[in-house]
């Protein structure tokens, strides 16, 4: 055998089914051996990073390890913004990039980058393979480490040479020795014990949590523990899903764009326990600010972010379903009591609201607001960054968990097209909506061709206000609104303090979605007045196959509530009132 | 309150282990004073020794991050321990006139210094010892004229190993 089927014998023992990738010069072997192993799909992207987003896509909407092979050099370069996107919301991929003969490592040849270089920093581990011997091990080891523990994203470095080199005994290890990895699952008993006397005495307990739930499978036990306790809780935008939507004890999502329930109920509470959370300045606003009136107890399997943040009183190192399980057992049944009623009496005051469009055009919140009836609780939502994120993420109806799935820590524009693709290649059997804006769709935009060829229902909406609609809000709030290169329709003939006047603007918006679709042969449908909404949904909605619909939304919509960044939570902007 | 830390970081021997931990530590924004990076008793094993100035919540955010690399096997901040022996090495070569020669040759003497080499114009002294006597020895020897020195960094090791209930093993 040689490394290449080496190779793919180790990827299929590991349960892979899935590859998404790009071929190129170094790894023609490797694409040799796959042209005659029909067990293994290979979904051909239109760019590396576009696979390496699918890959993560189908990883958070299946809990498996999402599995990308690519070239070296622009292959490999192209990937890391894929990887980082990973690395930051703790989703297990292992990627594969082919390297240069390794006799000429490090004579910058042709399509040579320093992989292991570029990625250190934005992965949980790598490896170059430089003897084929070491290869079968480094693959049992790459999918160990990323899905075990914290999971997250593996680089394999793989010169082609070492592809080519012949092994006469190959067997497939069985097992891992890796003395510097032990992940502790087990959360210590006595801390438990401790947290769980800690919600006794407490007046004002909060949970909350985040990705780190869904990662560890944790939505059962989760649900359970609110069901005995009935402590309110808020949810993260990496956790949405583990928590329904009208549970009685949830109160939203915290931060920045968070509900005024969830932020006031972090204000005031008095223990607050935080599981599979870090902590991110998006949620907290300044960290000495935050939550300053609790004891703060920390459950999170990553050790490291105990206490990087925000100072922690009662830390817990495990996995949150083992840890989340043992607190149940530990904790006394906790009764509704004049602190529920409070949170309550919160989210009922201040629900998320939306005002009607004065200039006619439809408003974005009722999109989402709106396609909560087209669509049932299998569906997965995937969504890119930006404003439509943020309206996705408060208005849509999430009932399950990796159910929606959205790039929180890196906010990568251009990341919802291609999971969507993951997300529906690994669920075949389940819709898939992708919101998008009309920034964010560009960044991967080719990836209508894969979504076209391959035949995936992906329902897209665009969210067109014509603008990088997050950065134009913050210009309008905290910039005098002087709109710096946000508008999508300026050009070199647009006066310079043009405040982006509908009536007055005399250009087309490039391109036409709806063109654009069609030339990927997919359907495109355009709502552009309010009344045009719901016929828009129901027709793309009900479509077989994929469906791009653009909707022509106020340009000037701001998400609201809003904590400016660097203030605490209780200083929250909430807009007009509709 | 921001102060000197010795780490000792006991990593796989395994190819860029170094670049790891000094590119963990740049990414992170913590500086390195000083760093030793040797091989052990065990090929497998080698151990990085590292100085860096932070206060206590960094350098304990900079051991639990180092200890996430997935070739750590284990770190200890031994600043605060009283229980390790702690080196350094030092070259020193001095700008010499004849007429103290003899002053600079009897510090040396008490200082367990040793004379490497010695020419018209210069001299050459090695020295190890804790990182406080090599300090003294750099300020005493300074009036004679350096003209370069190389220090080592410090390196160090466990005295006695201690229990798990924190009592001496032993003596």
């Amino acid at each position: 055998m040689n490394g290449a089927e080496i190779l793919i014998d180790a990827l299929k023992k590991e349960g892979v089914n899935t590859i998404f990738g790009y071929p190129g010069g170094v790894v023609i072997p490797i694409f040799d051996v796959l042209y005659s192993t029909p067990d293994i799909r290979f979904v051909l992207t239109r760019h590396e990073q576009g696979a390496t987003h699918a890959a993560d896509g189908y990883s958070r909407s299946t809990g498996k390890v999402g599995v990308c092979l690519v070239t070296s050099g622009p292959g490999a370069t192209n990937t890391i913004t894929g990887i980082a996107t990973a690395k930051l919301d703790s989703s297990p991929l292992v990627v594969i990039s082919g390297q240069v003969h390794t006799s000429n490592i490090g004579s910058d040849a042709f399509q040579e980058t320093d992989m292991i270089g570029l990625t250190r920093s934005i992965c949980k581990h790598n490896y170059l393979v430089k003897d084929v011997h070491d290869l079968a091990k480094t693959i049992k080891e790459a999918f160990y480490i990323a899905k075990s523990g914290r999971p997250g994203p593996v680089s394999i470095d793989l010169p082609v040479n070492v592809q080519n080199a012949k092994v006469k005994n190959y067997t497939y290890p069985e097992t891992i020795d890796l003395p510097g990895y032990k992940p502790v699952l087990e959360g210590n008993t006595l801390q438990i014990e401790k947290l769980a006397r800690a919600i006794e005495q407490a007046k004002k307990p909060l949970l909350y949590t985040g990705g780190g739930i869904i990662a560890a499978n944790a939505t059962d036990s989760l649900l359970a523990l609110l069901d005995k306790t009935q402590i309110p809780i808020v949810v993260t935008l990496m956790g949405l899903g583990s928590v329904p939507y009208d549970h009685p004890c949830y109160l939203g999502m915290p931060g920045m764009h968070g509900t005024i329930a969830a932020n006031k109920a972090l204000m005031e509470c008095d223990l607050l326990i935080a599981v599979g959370v870090r902590f991110d300045d998006r949620v907290t606003g300044p960290p000495h600010l935050f939550a300053n009136q609790a004891t703060i107890a920390h459950i999170d399997i990553d050790p490291a972010e105990i206490g990087k943040n925000v100072k922690t009183h009662l830390p817990v190192v495990g996995d949150a379903k083992y840890v989340l399980e043992e607190l149940y057992r530990h904790v006394k049944p906790r009764l509704p009591d004049a602190w529920n009623e409070r949170t309550t009496y919160w989210k009922k005051q201040y629900p998320l609201t939306y005002r009607k469009s004065k200039d006619g055009l439809i408003s974005p919140q009722s999109v989402i607001d709106k396609l909560n009836d087209f669509v049932g609780p299998e569906t997965l939502v995937v969504t890119d960054v930006g404003q439509h994120q943020m309206w996705a993420a408060m208005y849509y109806h999430h009932q399950k968990p990796r159910h929606f799935l959205s790039s929180g820590g890196l906010g990568t524009m251009g990341f919802g097209l291609p999971a969507a693709i993951g997300a529906s290649i690994g669920n075949p059997q389940k819709p898939v909506v992708c919101i998008s804006g009309d920034g964010s769709i560009q960044m991967n935009i080719q990836e209508l061709a894969t979504c076209s060829i391959n035949h995936l229902p992906i329902k897209i909406l665009i969210i067109n206000n014509t603008y990088l609609g997050m950065v134009r809000q913050w210009q309008d709030l905290f910039w005098n609104k002087k709109y710096s290169q946000v508008c999508l329709k300026q050009g070199p003939t647009c006066p310079p303090d043009c405040t982006g006047d509908p009536k007055t603007c005399p250009f087309e918006y490039i391109p036409d979605f709806v063109k654009v679709a069609e030339a990927y042969n997919i359907k495109g449908l355009r709502a552009s007045t309010p009344e045009e909404v719901i016929p828009v949904l129901k027709e793309g909605i009900e479509t077989q196959g994929p469906v791009l619909m653009e909707f022509m939304v106020s340009r000037e919509e701001n998400v609201f509530p809003m904590v400016s960044a660097g203030k605490p939570l209780s200083d929250i902007m909430t807009g007009d009132k509709p | 309150m921001k102060e000197k830390h010795t780490i000792i970081v006991t990593v796989i021997n395994s190819p860029g282990v170094l670049a790891r931990i000094s590119g963990l530590l740049y990414q992170r924004g913590f500086n390195i004073e000083s760093a030793i990076a040797a091989p052990t008793e065990d090929p497998k094993i080698y151990k990085v020794i590292l100085v860096v100035e932070e206060s206590d919540e960094y350098i304990e955010q900079i051991v639990k991050q180092l200890n996430k690399l997935i070739d750590t096997i284990r770190v200890v901040d031994i600043s605060h321990k009283d229980n390790y022996i702690v080196r350094e090495y030092i070259i020193l070569k001095l700008d010499i006139q004849q007429k103290n020669r003899t002053d600079l040759l009897e510090l040396s003497k008490q200082f367990n210094a040793h004379v490497i080499d010695i020419s018209i114009d210069h001299i050459i002294i090695e020295l190890s010892g804790n990182p406080q006597k090599i300090d003294r020895f750099i300020e005493l020897v300074r009036p004679f004229g350096i003209k370069e020195y190389v220090r080592s960094g410090e390196f160090a090791m466990a005295e006695y190993q201690k229990s798990k209930k924190g009592e001496k093993n032993g003596s």
